[in-house]
């Protein structure tokens, strides 16, 4: 068992343990803090699988943009007013055995392929050559999200507008 | 050498595992987009293995549209979220039957 693998492990239980938390908590604010943690660990484990750029972005992206927005939003609802209620445990019962039953299955099907002894070897794509790249074969597609992004921005302001003013 | 691709995807899956859960089981409907979050996390997590295993950048290209893909949806999404809140004001996805 080489360092590499033990932080491998560290990070996953880190995730998972987080992320856990995060789907279970009743508080709102609770639940996008242990998330952040998570997208946190994520971003290390992308830094240990060799895709640093991806790591800085999964911090600035996912863990700042994203998790802020949902607290600006949760913060802006008072939703903390609202008592959640469960769905009854009898409801849930097809998702956990549902879950159970694909754990079993992926694990049976990955420890039965020969291939997938073989540990991975540690690389490293630079930001630049990674940049080179994505710019030199997908430029399109980049072009297709950019426009993406572009429509959300107009359908928010669509949305969020207020429309009692205008009148 | 770090751990076995079938680690990679094992960890993926139950991530995503967690995301569909908190999306099915919860009665909010913030938290169900937050459950699609973390779904779209673990595709990305699955992705980035996948370049490292077959030594190609193409993973992790994929991997930069997931989250652009993720940032825009979450942002209409919560837009829909407000709008929803203004008409009924509830996030309860039952409230809007």
């Amino acid at each position: 068992m080489t360092l590499y693998s033990v932080i491998f492990y560290a990070l996953a239980a880190l995730i998972l343990v987080s992320t856990g938390f995060a789907v279970t908590r009743r508080n709102l604010v609770h639940a996008v803090v242990y998330l952040v943690i998570s997208f946190f660990g994520s971003a290390m484990l992308f830094y240990l699988l060799g895709a640093p750029f991806l790591a800085a972005l999964e911090v600035i992206i996912y863990a700042g943009a994203i998790m802020v927005l949902f607290l600006f939003i949760i913060m802006m609802l008072k939703v903390e007013a609202f008592e959640e209620r469960f769905f009854p445990i009898r409801q849930w019962i097809p998702a956990a055995g549902m879950c159970l039953v694909f754990i079993a299955a992926g694990t049976l099907m990955i420890m039965g392929d020969p291939d997938s002894r073989i540990p991975l070897k540690a690389a490293v794509a630079e930001p630049v050559f990674f940049g080179h790249y994505l710019f030199q074969r997908h430029w399109l597609a980049i072009e297709i999200v950019s426009l993406l992004l572009l429509v959300a921005v107009v359908a928010v302001l669509y949305l969020g507008m207020n429309r009692d003013s205008y009148k | 050498m770090i751990v076995p691709y079938s680690h990679v995807i094992l960890l993926a899956g139950i991530l995503f595992l967690m995301g569909m859960f908190c999306a099915v089981t919860r009665r909010n409907l913030i938290m169900i987009l937050l459950g699609l979050e973390i779904m779209l996390n673990s595709g990305a997590v699955a992705f980035i293995g996948a370049a490292l295993r077959w030594q190609h950048l193409e993973g992790q290209a994929i991997a930069i549209f997931i989250l652009a893909v993720a940032a825009a949806e979450v942002s209409v999404g919560l837009a829909l979220i407000v709008c929803a809140y203004r008409r009924k004001g509830s996030i309860d996805p039952e409230a809007y039957n």
